[in-house]
């Protein structure tokens, strides 16, 4: 399989009250084309530090990203911000991830308007307005055009989330990074988000990094998943291992505690 | 401006016009006081063209009449008029002041919070040292240092009340910029600038009226208490600070002279501070900025 995202060693500690602390420690993993790579760990393991790192939003202490050959840390401004379309996110709390002040298809076509050149296949025979490219994406997401106008405080929590995926797929993205996007919804809710997730995988040949505390959730979704504690990679699975496999004691206690 | 208005009249998207100018009946009160003063202001000298500035000694401490409705003072000048001038004073230079502080604070204040660093530091050591005099005391020191005039006021009111727009919006600004929608625009692609307008903006918009509301009482305050003791309108300009330290020899056989420009300084700043508390529970801002009201998202 081609690889897309091959991370090498990635460092980062923050400063907080003069102490130092390591959000990640030599953390490498890679991610092929049209693959989900799982992601499970507690708060704190480092999961949301290694998303702000591969979203660009901060840089490593040292590390190196390269999505499809090209290292991201050391691109320039501009490049940056043209490789972002490549990467895009979920995140957990919908309700924090749509501006409350906007209509969502303000939200949903927020990637697309900076990128006006870059409409994804499955978006190009839609020819007309701004508005009809968001009906579009609304669709896909299992929403109807009469969602258009609403405000984010008027959508239920799934519906915000579906809007946020509308948002996260808006770019044709390579790689979409999903960070804890069934945690705040309700049970019910969680399994139709992960459905349809599976199905925009399928679709659009997306890979995804999924990141999760549920190693249930994750072992669905993921084609491999990697479990995080205190900044550092302490087990790896590979295709089709078993959850009962697993070697490292963390990860026994993290399968009891979901059983 | 459009975002702006619409994100104050709809913070979260499904207010009514009609709903958010519904205000509490003392903001009302304050409201309907401050505009007739100002119509007083303004229209009063069309009505009576009485020269605030004329001195008539034949014609000094006279009783209320119908060619002056508030009678006249020690140099038999018509009080009305000299009244509906300083108001003029008063309200334009603290409405200038008012301009300038946030043309000057909300810009450091976003450049501070957003890029954060190095020159968040340099920015907020400034505001620090600004800070750490008693506004008041810097008042007096400025003009007492550059001579008193309304001009050098106007510029010391601004250098004191700057900080206080740099301080709100870096908070709000250091706050926000970390929400996960801040982070999701930005992965979008977004510039810095289409981040601040679009998305920072409208959150420091509404603690920054109320903010203004609330300084412009004080401003006025300040500019008056200057003037009384000297530091900043000079005679004979009508101000209302500087009317009332006129009229201090006559005040017991004429305590009109003191009472109407103290009554006219009281209900403006009064209306005011009532209109800010208005503004303030319509806008419904967090109570971390100001102290009181507030509530959850």
């Amino acid at each position: 399989m081609t690889q897309l995202l091959a991370v090498s060693g990635l460092n980062k500690t923050y400063a907080d009250d003069g102490r130092t602390v390591h959000a990640l420690r030599d953390v490498s993993l890679h991610i092929s084309v049209g693959e989900c790579l799982g992601v499970v760990g507690e708060s704190g393991s480092g999961k949301s530090t290694l998303v702000r790192l591969l979203l660009a939003l901060e840089r490593p202490d040292s590390g190196e990203a390269m999505l499809d050959g090209v290292p991201m840390f050391q691109l320039k401004p501009k490049e940056l911000r043209a490789m972002r379309r490549h990467i895009q996110v979920v995140f957990q709390d919908p309700s924090a991830a749509l501006n409350q002040r906007l209509p969502i298809w303000r939200s949903i076509m927020e990637p697309l308007d900076n990128f006006p050149d870059e409409k994804p296949a499955f978006l190009a025979d839609v020819r007309h307005s701004r508005r009809e490219t968001a009906v579009r994406l609304l669709e896909m997401v299992g929403l109807q055009a009469a969602h258009l106008d609403r405000y984010p405080h008027e959508l239920s929590g799934g519906q915000k989330q579906r809007v946020a995926i509308a948002r996260g797929i808006s770019l044709g993205p390579k790689l979409l990074i999903c960070d804890e996007p069934t945690s705040s919804l309700d049970v019910s809710v969680q399994a139709q988000m992960l459905k349809l997730l599976k199905e925009l995988k399928r679709e659009l040949g997306i890979a995804y990094l999924f990141i999760s505390h549920d190693i249930a959730a994750v072992s669905m979704m993921s084609d491999r998943f990697i479990v995080m504690k205190e900044g550092q990679i302490v087990d790896r699975f590979a295709r089709g291992q078993l959850l009962g496999e697993e070697r490292h004691a963390y990860t026994r206690e993290l399968v009891a505690a979901a059983t | 401006m459009k975002s702006a208005l619409s994100g104050l009249l709809r913070p979260y998207g499904g207010w009514s016009l009609r709903s958010s100018m519904r205000f509490n009946p003392l903001t009302a009160i304050g409201a309907s006081v401050l505009t007739l003063i100002v119509l007083l202001a303004f229209i009063g000298p069309l009505l009576l063209q009485n020269d605030p500035l004329t001195v008539n000694m034949s014609e000094r401490l006279l009783q209320p009449s119908w060619q002056y409705p508030l009678g006249t003072d020690h140099l038999g000048r018509c009080m009305f008029s000299r009244l509906a001038a300083g108001a003029r004073t008063t309200l334009g230079i603290a409405a200038l002041a008012l301009a300038a502080v946030t043309l000057i604070g909300i810009p450091i204040g976003l450049l501070s919070g957003y890029r954060r660093g190095r020159i968040d530091a340099i920015l907020m050591r400034i505001v620090d040292a600004v800070g750490a005099f008693p506004d008041f005391i810097m008042a007096i020191a400025f003009t007492g240092f550059l001579g008193p005039s309304l001009t050098n006021l106007m510029l010391s009111i601004i250098l004191v009340n700057w900080i206080g727009y740099a301080r709100v919006v870096r908070g709000i600004v250091l706050a926000e910029r970390e929400k996960e929608y801040v982070l999701a625009a930005r992965a979008a692609g977004c510039s810095s600038g289409t981040i601040i307008w679009r998305h920072l903006q409208p959150n420091i918009i509404s603690p920054v009226i109320v903010l203004a509301a609330l300084d412009i009482g004080k401003m006025i305050l300040i500019i008056a208490s200057l003037s009384y003791v000297g530091l900043g309108a000079q005679p004979p300009s009508p101000e209302w600070g500087a009317m009332l330290n006129d009229g201090r020899p006559y005040f017991q056989a004429n305590p009109s002279l003191m009472i109407y420009p103290g009554l006219a300084i009281m209900l403006v700043v009064i209306s005011c501070n009532l209109i800010s508390e208005g503004v303030r529970d319509r806008l419904d801002v967090k109570g971390t900025v100001f102290g009181k009201g507030g509530g959850a998202r």
